[in-house]
């Protein structure tokens, strides 16, 4: 176990710095640059150069690699072009929002998709069965941006619900001490915000949260179809234990093995569809933000941001690695 | 006869068996021909304006309604696959093709080569494939042929992977060695052994990655990296559609459903083939 995880910890580092320079170059392939892209029409060729070697862009591009690298190890991620902002400070801003949405999703798919999942295998009616089989398939057929505005129209726009977007009504008044609003709205007991900013959430959480439920129920049927029948499970019935026990408790442990695998790696699918969900929902975090900086072509935005979430993305699916050989002793056996 | 009777019996049997699969099959050839039929289908010119007509609603007129300058919601609809399909099939295509490479060099070859070429597509693999895209785009320009190429870039790795899993088991087949002893070369045992044998997980994953690379297509198109604006596109069209919705929700109710029965055929048709073609691949569920 203890090997397993060292061989992954070793193999970290190298994984990271592949991440990130892939990212430097992709950026760097295509000749020009950014701020000849951008101010060709309202600068003149010495101002031009004089911005160009402002921001390093004069340098030989190996000069520029091992600078960014060098920086980036003190966790400097440079200035937004754009706004001169620092790229860390902006991802600080950008980033509590992001999560707190992606918390909300994977609540929603885990909940939608685990008990759906469970109840095809459970209620033995073939009708359920097969209309959760087309639920999830049909869920991993809609377009999640599509189904952002058609939930928009039934309730933000129709039943006047929920707003339109944003992350918090316009005119509430709070106080930003971590930028995580579930935290600092609860900390200062500011109620009143606490709400707006729920009603806020809601709706795109679910827009995620629906359209991954598909993955997980399809999961978690076929893991509960393979651990009922298994003998433990025969066990547990034979000794009188209730059905709900037994498929709760005995059986639903050994399921959720895959399903917190699979959570785990739907964390960048969910990163991914935060991208377009925040743009439906005009939601101001690192997905938006991100869109904002390709548009404007602000590189130094797009490499920070890019390079931030595949990080976020690689040590979340080490996490979850280490964890299921944690859970799972028939695999801590196998890979020693 | 008898004959007759046991044909029909067989398509009694092969229709039960895959019965959705068939619709899947049936609805996306039909949303293809449309779309590849459009200028003779379509009712309207789907760039052609009738400003005094604009946010109808569905009618017999415009079986889709107008759009915010009049345009007619079926014709830019019908017209409105034709970005997105191709440049999802031309992905799944390259992807394919490069992935093949890939896979059966570091599988039939092995050593040091299989190592760098595998740890390069695990690099590929560590971005969540949409912002690996959308870095594609970043770097290349705004277009749809750069969507295209940065959604069959982010899928090479996929089949790169599949390809290099199932040369290193076919490699050992006893009829390999045995043309192998016979002294084939090793293009002839690729061409003729391998490639054949590697098909079938290889078409059920291309048309499990088909239905990736039109959701992935259109969701590119909408936030504005693919198609111009105004273009007919569903992804667009339900980008523009989303101002709309106040005055006229079926503008972006359309194109999105489309991209769902699309997307949901190919899943289904994908389904079956995964069953015809792979039996020991065949899941329990769905």
């Amino acid at each position: 176990m203890i090997g397993y995880t060292l061989k992954r910890l070793v193999w970290l580092p190298i994984v990271l710095w592949a991440v990130c320079s892939l990212t430097f170059l992709a950026l760097r392939i295509v000749p020009g640059n950014p701020i000849q892209t951008i101010q060709n029409q309202v600068m003149d060729k010495s101002q031009l150069a004089q911005v160009e070697a402002v921001w390093g862009l004069n340098r030989p591009i190996a000069e520029q690699y091992l600078n960014f690298l060098s920086k980036l190890i003190r966790g400097d991620l440079g200035l937004a072009m754009s706004s001169g902002v620092p790229i860390r400070r902006m991802i600080f801003e950008r980033m509590p929002p992001t999560i707190e949405l992606a918390i909300v999703s994977l609540i929603v798919s885990t909940v939608i998709g685990v008990l759906s999942g469970v109840a095809s295998v459970t209620i033995r009616n073939r009708a359920v069965d097969y209309c959760v089989r087309t639920a999830s398939i049909l869920g991993l057929s809609l377009p999640l941006f599509w189904v952002g505005i058609m939930l928009i129209i039934l309730f933000s726009v129709n039943l006047r619900w929920t707003p339109t977007g944003g992350r918090i009504g316009a005119g509430v008044d709070y106080q930003v001490i971590t930028n995580f609003m579930f935290y600092d709205l609860i900390a200062t007991g500011n109620w009143g915000a606490f709400g707006s900013f729920l009603r806020h959430l809601v709706l795109p959480g679910v827009t995620i949260g629906l359209t991954s439920a598909g993955f997980v129920a399809r999961l978690t049927r076929s893991a509960m179809l393979e651990v009922m029948s298994s003998d433990y499970v025969r066990t547990a019935r034979a000794k009188g234990l209730y059905e709900r026990k037994v498929v709760w408790v005995h059986a639903m442990r050994n399921a959720l093995l895959p399903i917190i695998t699979l959570q785990g790696l739907q964390f960048g699918a969910i990163l991914g569809g935060a991208v377009i969900t925040e743009r439906v929902f005009s939601y101001p975090g690192m997905g938006t933000w991100l869109l904002d900086g390709i548009l404007e072509r602000d590189y130094s935005v797009v490499q920070g941001g890019i390079i931030f979430v595949a990080l976020a993305y690689v040590l979340m699916n080490l996490l979850v690695d280490i964890l299921y050989h944690v859970i799972d002793p028939r695999l801590r056996h196998a890979s020693q | 006869m008898q004959v007759e009777k046991t044909t029909s019996a067989r398509i009694g049997v092969f229709w039960r068996r895959y019965d959705i699969a068939l619709v899947g099959s049936a609805v996306f050839s039909f949303i293809l021909l449309i779309t590849i039929l459009a200028s003779a289908v379509a009712p309207y010119d789907p760039m052609a304006r009738d400003i005094k007509n604009r946010f109808a609603i569905p009618s017999v007129e415009n079986a889709f309604g107008t759009d915010q300058l009049g345009r007619d919601v079926l014709s830019r609809v019908i017209y409105g696959g034709r970005p997105i399909l191709g440049a999802s099939f031309a992905a799944v295509a390259s992807a394919l093709a490069a992935g093949l490479i890939i896979g059966v060099a570091a599988g039939y070859l092995g050593g040091w080569l299989d190592t760098l070429l595998m740890r390069l597509m695990d690099v590929m693999l560590s971005f969540p494939s949409i912002l690996l895209a959308i870095l594609i785009v970043a770097t290349l320009g705004i277009g749809l042929l750069n969507v295209t190429v940065a959604i069959g870039f982010s899928m090479v790795p996929v089949f790169a992977r599949l390809a290099r899993s199932i040369v290193i088991t076919l490699v050992y087949e006893e009829y390999v060695i045995a043309a192998r002893s016979l002294g084939a070369s090793d293009p002839h045992i690729i061409w003729k052994h391998i490639l054949p044998n590697m098909m079938p997980p290889i078409i059920v994953q291309a048309s499990a990655m088909l239905a990736v690379a039109i959701g992935t297509a259109s969701a590119l198109n909408f936030i504005g990296l693919g198609v111009d604006p105004g273009t007919p596109d569903w992804g667009m069209m339900v980008a523009e559609g989303q101002r709309l919705i106040f005055d006229a929700p079926h503008v972006p109710l359309f194109p999105g459903l489309l991209i769902t029965i699309t997307v949901l055929s190919v899943n289904y048709m994908g389904d079956g083939l995964r069953d015809h073609l792979d039996p020991k691949l065949r899941r329990q569920d769905i």
